[in-house]
């Protein structure tokens, strides 16, 4: 049988962009199901859903994250920049260490997630889903520090999965296997150098690779021909986001909304609404937010909490309303999947305290099932347990086995 | 660097609303220590005002003012209208008069007195309002509902129709409401002026109204809306509130500037000065404009970024200079007489002059044809104190000093119109344009009210909102100049205001 | 004689949807209208042989889908067909084109300013929570805050409980956006010239402000609270024209038993004993009513229609300094073709929407310099369509339709000056030579033009000083200001004489709400029973 060929699609007559990745993708594409990431062609998947899924979990799977919003921060006051916009120190970092960081407006509320990559006290690179340019340069008000958008100028691949280690050192980076969670190394690649962090958006063994686009094919080449034998395959953002959820890692504007961008005040959430205390430093020194923050701390007027479920069935609770005693409604579901990997039926949630806080017995989630064009409502009795809901050990193995 | 005794509150510059604040604070029997970078004392009050309508009557009596020796040698300014050919209108509180026959028809005058009348009555109802810390829209406390309150019932208490005039006409154009009442252009140019001067405003843009009933909410000796000037010049008025904050115990020092405002934990613990030397106090009151106060002297560092954008935002560019020349001999003005120069001189033909005269700062010139506001002060040689608008801080070019003989020669035309020949009896002349104020008063902008008085950076709003009651994001810092409620001009408010904050809340 | 139940003054959009909803409630409604066509500002005309067009308004956002819902205009004809594109060409042989997608209109901005591309999304944000305030407040009465009526303190008690529902932030934020100038406004957010004045223009349009006058923010605002389909701040046409809004109307009313007499305008109001009881046409015709309707400017009402004795003084003195400023003028040009802009990239999509050629907010306020001196703008703000690209049923084949909006205008010219046919001719000239500029083919193509100048469109549509919006939006001319303290809910002195123009709150725009208000409390006054849409006792 023939494999069906894609349709043409030329995704800039949308306005889209595409990547330097974007012909190598186009070459394995079955499904011809692209999304819109940040103004550049994103596929939603290649493949059958739940193969590439396995495949983070099982191989090795390559994703396209040129389009993440990138920004070189640099200037005698970087630091100091960086410090005031997150609410982790950041000065507790070492060179060449990778940081999940949030950062919140004057009222403490969240704005978006990212990571900070230090090169030196002077040289960051903040990464993040949302574009940020706007705050960031505002944010360099009266701070000596240069914001530079370098989303264009570097292309990046998200590439996860237990055997990526192995492919990465078949690949030739001599000392790859040393790295620790959240180290970033440098090898020659080519002409020029490859960039290489132990990070990723999987909860599973993983790296990401950063690359001058001019080599951007030179590297998808030479990794699949490394990992030929490792089922290496690329992926799309459906996949992925069923992996982020096991991890128990947030989406921006899908399990919180950022507060710059909600028409309604009471959309906005704090942190400590999402799960996100540890995050918050209140030792450092000043930080946006920091002291409608500490007053929200010791007042204790957050009102929502973020927790992880465990519904029973099968049914994923996508968009569903949670109640307590099957009555009152307390809160609504923000992720939902069911977990090939666990067999469990997950979500994320936001619930109003003292729910998932004080309170955490009978709780009951409001499933709708399409039953062969009948829709039946199911009440599921739900657990609340704590995230992430899957942490393979191999996430922090180093050196990490071999498969 | 050494360390100096621990002062209760450290003042960071020594305008007039740094030393009412210094004043009431050491009333308090709090210890009081009061910045001043310049030599002189009294900010940019005796650079950029010569008259005195709006001091606070409450500071003035506080403090004792007269005690202090503050006089008077005219409380109740007349106010003359240039006309072309001497045919002037004369303005005395709510009535107006024609001289050498200038035409004034009797529905102006009356119509005048009528819409003056309603502007002092409506003026007076805000007067309460600018001296208190203005209430916030949400989370009142129990002084802000009180405010509110009274208000509301004092709008009330104006009956329906008048009820009624003051909601439509509070943030309309004073054009509109100056030609809805009188049709004499000269009146009209007269009436507009006013509302307009120290701001980025022309009479037909909206809010100028509101501009008019702020000027006109002062009274002195129970006279609304009256202008006096002060024996001595606007020093003397400055060399009072010195002594009044002497008396109280305050300690000055002058020659000090501040470089940094320190922080400690998360609140502002002292100021350190240019030379280095760091002096600790438990609050640290800045009577310097917000922007310098909060992007210099603290540092973005130490604030909140949406905050900073709001700060940064703000509208700071000076608009108004200030011409004074010493004259070999008072000069000539077509049809006025030696004794009508002891009034208040205007340069407002009507109200296209203004405008046209706003045109061009719009696109950062100056105006061809200044707008003028002269007196002649008392002193020892007889001397031209003028208020000359528009000279925009941002003067394509720069304010180099081609740009200011050129402008002091357009001021000067104008003035030759009135009092022909008056180039001849000018002996030395000084014009500070809004670059000079800022240099010489470093007040950002080199804005007379430090922040633009519109009705976005007025009130709850001023200088921006999560600064607006004299506190700051900061814990310990508080803001009690111009940049602050109720803003502007020689009225002590701010300061006064800002005492009686810092008193409820650092009790 | 026979007594309608109600007549209504002038056949514009609002008196039609006045009189469709009176009628829906099942009373006697006469319509009168001086044109021997309907419409009044709304109007689909013939321009020149086969060219139909919009004399007058001539895009469509603001009308309330309230009110073609509740009275079924789609069964009527009236169709809104959204359009996209648009833009500012720039002087530099630039452009800025306005893109629907919101990744595309961020490149395209990032051209400019890459600061400005993202900080649109933080500006429409809160421009979005303004209109989330106020639009619930268009179809509503304002309250009079000098009454004691418990209709007018629930009202207000509304209005506080919506402000007290924002946070503190956003209040400040709200206060302050009501009283800025646009410019003001949009230095918050943007530093590119180019973009402060795509977007600035649309807080002058109508209006005898300028750009950097406070108060202009919220004429933005007006023009953004408009849909279509639920997109708040898109524009669309009417299928056919602007007329066919009205003549859905007026289909409509027919359909609910009302009446129509067009081609006599009314010479006076009659008033008895107080009260209104009828109008009398110029053609001599009289008819009577207990409840006559004006959907004219205030000042044609009460100070051209009727006699001023019948008022009290103060409501002539506030009537005759409510401002009614003539701001602008209008061309409607038919076209031999489609006019080439060779500066824009082929397939560009600027010239498919409204575009403009002020590229600098400084441009803009030295336009307005000039009305203020009494002066057409030597260099206008144009805002221009050719709406013949989307409804090809206006225009012979091939050929196209172009309407050009043009700010400023004033209504009496300075120096003597007077709107005559040399002075109407140089005013299309400063419009003509400025496109021009742009399109070399353009002044070619021309195979005629309609110049309308406020004079024009005062003489023409019946606007006092050719005001689009029956009166300024400023702040003193709003909510219960509109049009007279007091007399700010559709009721004058005189017992039975409505108003339902734009003149009343919420203002102008082809936006129907001033009429559905206007019938509420027409119906309310009436008595039990009936009811109209939105905002029950």
């Amino acid at each position: 049988m023939t494999a069906m060929q894609p349709k043409p699609f030329d995704s800039r007559k949308l306005g889209m962009r595409q990547t330097p990745f974007y012909p190598r993708q186009m070459d394995w594409t079955i499904t011809n199901d692209w999304l819109l990431w940040a103004g550049y062609t994103s596929p939603g998947s290649l493949d059958v859903v739940e193969q590439e899924y396995f495949a983070i979990r099982n191989s090795a799977t390559v994703f396209d994250i040129t389009p993440m919003c990138k920004y070189r921060v640099s200037g005698p006051e970087a630091e100091l920049f960086l410090n005031r916009l997150v609410t982790r120190d950041i000065r507790k970092m070492r060179d060449n260490r990778v940081s999940y960081v949030i950062w919140c407006d004057d009222e403490g509320h969240m704005l978006d997630d990212g990571t900070v990559f230090k090169y030196s006290n002077t040289e960051y690179r903040l990464c993040c889903q949302e574009r940020q340019y706007d705050w960031l340069t505002d944010n360099a008000i009266g701070l000596n520090v240069e914001i530079q958008d370098v989303t264009d100028d570097i292309a990046a691949l998200a590439f996860q999965g237990p055997t990526t280690c192995r492919i990465l050192k078949n690949l030739g980076l001599a000392g790859v296997e040393e790295m620790k969670p959240f180290d970033i190394r440098e090898f020659p690649f080519g002409k020029g150098t490859l960039s290489v962090s132990r990070t990723g958006f999987t909860g599973d063994l993983g790296y990401e690779l950063w690359i001058d686009p001019e080599q951007a094919l030179d590297l998808w080449d030479t990794l699949f021909e490394a990992g030929r034998h490792y089922d290496i395959r690329p992926i799309g953002s459906h996949a992925l986001d069923l992996a982020r959820m096991e991890a128990g890692l947030l989406q921006p504007n899908v399990d919180f909304q950022s507060a710059e961008f909600t028409l309604r005040h009471s959309r906005r959430r704090s942190p400590f609404e999402i799960g996100m205390e540890w995050q918050v430093d209140f030792t450092k020194g000043h930080f946006n937010g920091r002291r409608a923050l500490l007053k929200e701390k010791q007042q204790g007027t957050s009102k929502y909490c973020l927790v992880g479920l465990d519904i029973e069935g099968n049914k994923p609770a996508h968009a569903a309303l949670i109640y307590h005693r099957q009555k009152k409604e307390i809160g609504r579901i923000t992720s939902a999947m069911w977990s090939p990997t666990l067999k469990t039926n997950i979500a994320l949630a936001e619930l109003k305290r003292p729910f998932g806080i004080d309170q955490k017995e009978d709780i009951w989630v409001e499933i709708y099932v399409d039953k062969e064009m009948k829709w039946e409502r199911v009440m599921a009795r739900a657990r609340i347990v704590s995230t992430p809901f899957f942490a393979p050990a191999r996430k922090n193995q180093t050196p990490p086995a071999d498969y | 660097m050494s360390m100096k005794d621990n002062y209760d509150a450290v003042i960071i510059g020594g305008g007039h609303n740094g030393l009412v604040c210094a004043s009431y604070l050491a009333k308090a029997g709090r210890k009081v220590l009061v910045l001043e970078a310049n030599d002189q004392l009294g900010g940019a009050a005796p650079g950029c005002a010569h008259i005195i309508n709006q001091l606070n009557g409450a500071v003035a009596n506080d403090l004792e003012l007269t005690k202090h020796g503050l006089k008077y040698t005219d409380t109740n300014l007349a106010t003359i209208a240039l006309g072309e050919g001497g045919e002037h209108l004369k303005i005395e509180g709510t009535r107006v008069s024609a001289l050498n026959g200038a035409a004034l028809s009797e529905e102006d005058r009356v119509s005048f007195n009528k819409m003056m009348r309603s502007l002092h009555k409506f003026s007076n109802l805000l007067g309460p309002v600018w001296g208190k810390k203005p209430p916030r829209l949400k989370n009142q406390d129990l002084e802000d509902k009180i405010t509110l309150g009274k208000l509301g019932l004092s709008i009330r208490m104006l009956g329906k129709r008048d009820m009624q005039d003051f909601l439509r006409i509070a943030l309309m154009n004073a054009a509109d409401l100056v030609e809805d009442a009188v049709e004499n252009k000269l009146l009209q140019g007269a009436i507009a002026v006013d509302s307009v001067w120290g701001t980025h405003l022309a009479p037909r843009s909206p809010g100028t109204v509101l501009s008019l009933f702020y000027r006109l909410s002062g009274a002195i000796n129970g006279r609304q809306g009256a202008l006096a000037l002060p024996a001595g010049g606007m020093g003397a008025v400055v060399d009072a509130l010195v002594a009044a904050a002497a008396s109280n115990g305050v300690d000055i020092r002058t020659g000090a500037a501040v470089e940094q405002i320190l922080v400690e934990n998360d609140r502002a613990c002292g100021v350190q000065l240019a030379g280095g030397e760091i002096i600790t106090a438990n609050l640290v009151i800045s009577n310097a404009d917000p922007k310098r106060t909060f992007l210099n002297l603290l540092g973005a560092r130490h604030l909140d970024a949406g905050f900073v954008r709001r700060i940064s935002k703000t509208r700071t560019n000076g608009n108004t200079a200030r011409l004074t020349l010493k004259l070999n001999s008072l000069p000539e003005f077509t049809g006025l007489a030696r004794s009508d120069l002891k009034n208040r001189l205007l340069i407002a033909p009507d109200i296209l002059y203004l405008e046209e005269a706003f045109n061009q700062a719009k696109y950062g010139e100056f105006s061809n044809q200044p707008a003028m506001e002269i007196v002649f002060p008392e002193g020892a040689e007889p001397t031209l104190s003028a208020l000359v608008q528009y000279a925009p801080y941002h003067l394509k070019g720069g304010w180099t000093d081609e740009a200011r003989t050129a402008f002091l020669e357009k001021a000067l035309d104008q003035l030759d119109r009135y009092a022909p020949g008056i180039r001849d009896h000018i002996r030395e002349s000084e014009l500070l344009t809004p670059a000079d104020i800022e240099a010489r008063y470093h007040i950002t902008g080199g804005h007379w009210h430090h922040v633009e008085m519109q009705i976005d950076q007025m009130l709850m709003m001023r200088p921006v909102h999560g600064s607006a009651q004299y506190q700051t994001p900061m814990p310990g810092l508080y803001l009690c100049g111009a940049g602050a409620h109720p803003g502007g001009s020689v009225t002590g408010a701010p300061g006064m205001n800002a005492a009686k904050r810092i008193l409820a809340m650092e009790a | 004689m026979k007594k309608y139940d109600a007549i209504v003054v002038g056949a514009g959009h609002n008196g039609l949807v006045t009189a469709c909803y009176l009628a829906k409630s099942g009373l006697d409604v006469l319509v009168v209208e001086k044109h021997d066509y309907i419409g009044g500002a709304a109007v689909s005309l013939e321009l020149y042989d086969g060219w139909k067009y919009s004399n007058c308004s001539y895009v469509c956002s603001l009308f309330r889908p309230e009110i073609s819902r509740d009275l079924e205009l789609y069964k009527y004809g009236l169709q809104v067909i959204p359009y996209g594109g648009g833009g500012v060409l720039m002087e530099n042989g630039d452009h800025l084109a306005a893109l629907s997608d919101h990744d595309a209109a961020r490149q395209e901005i990032a051209r400019h300013s890459k600061k400005d591309s993202e900080a649109y999304d933080r500006y429409s944000a809160n421009l979005m929570r303004q209109c989330k305030f106020i639009k619930p407040l268009l179809m509503r009465t304002a309250p009079d805050p000098t009454s004691f009526k418990p209709r007018d303190l629930q009202e207000l008690l509304y209005l506080g409980k919506r402000f007290h529902g924002l946070s503190e932030p956003e209040m400040y934020e709200m206060a302050r956006f009501w009283t800025m100038s646009v410019v003001e406004f949009l230095d918050e957010y943007f530093e590119s010239d180019v973009m402060k004045a795509w977007i600035a223009g649309t807080g002058i349009i109508g209006t005898a402000l300028g750009p950097c006058s406070p108060g202009t923010a919220y004429v933005l605002l007006h023009h953004y609270m408009g849909e279509v389909d639920g997109n708040i701040g898109a524009w669309g046409f009417a299928r056919g024209g602007m007329g066919s809004i009205t003549k859905a109307l007026a289909d409509c009313l027919k359909d609910k038993g009302g009446e129509i007499r067009a081609g006599s305008g009314v010479e006076n109001i009659l008033v008895k004993n107080g009260r209104a009881v009828g109008v009398a046409l110029e053609n001599g015709d009289e008819f009577y009513s207990d409840t006559i309707i004006s959907g004219m400017d205030v000042k044609r009402t009460f100070l051209k229609t009727m006699e001023t004795k019948h008022l009290p003084d103060d409501f002539v003195r506030q009537v005759k300094r409510f401002k009614i400023r003539g701001s602008s003028g209008k061309l409607n040009i038919a076209l031999d073709g489609l006019p080439e802009f060779p500066q824009l990239p082929e397939g560009s999509q600027v010239t498919r929407g409204d575009f403009h050629f002020t590229d600098s907010v400084e441009r803009m306020e030295r336009a307005y310099d000039d009305w203020k001196r009494g002066t057409w703008s030597k260099d206008p703000y144009l805002d221009v369509l050719i709406p013949t690209q989307i409804d090809p049923t206006m225009a012979p084949e091939g050929k196209h339709y172009m309407t050009v909006f043009v700010q400023y205008a004033p209504y009496d010219l300075a120096d003597g000056e007077v709107w005559d046919d040399k002075n109407r001719e140089a005013f299309a000239e400063s419009t003509i030579s400025l496109i021009s500029k742009y399109s070399p083919n353009f002044r070619d193509l021309i195979l005629h033009k309609e110049v309308r100048t406020p004079l024009d469109i005062e003489e023409k549509a019946g606007l006092t000083e050719g005001n689009i919006f029956q009166g300024e939006l400023t702040f003193d001319q709003l909510l219960f200001n509109r049009p007279v303290p007091g007399y700010a809910q559709y009721r004058s002195p005189v017992k039975g004489l409505y108003m339902c123009g734009s003149s009343t709150h919420p203002g102008g725009g082809v936006m129907g709400a001033p009429g559905a208000n206007a019938a509420r409390e027409i119906l309310r006054d009436m008595g039990a029973g009936r009811q109209t849409g939105r905002q029950a006792a």
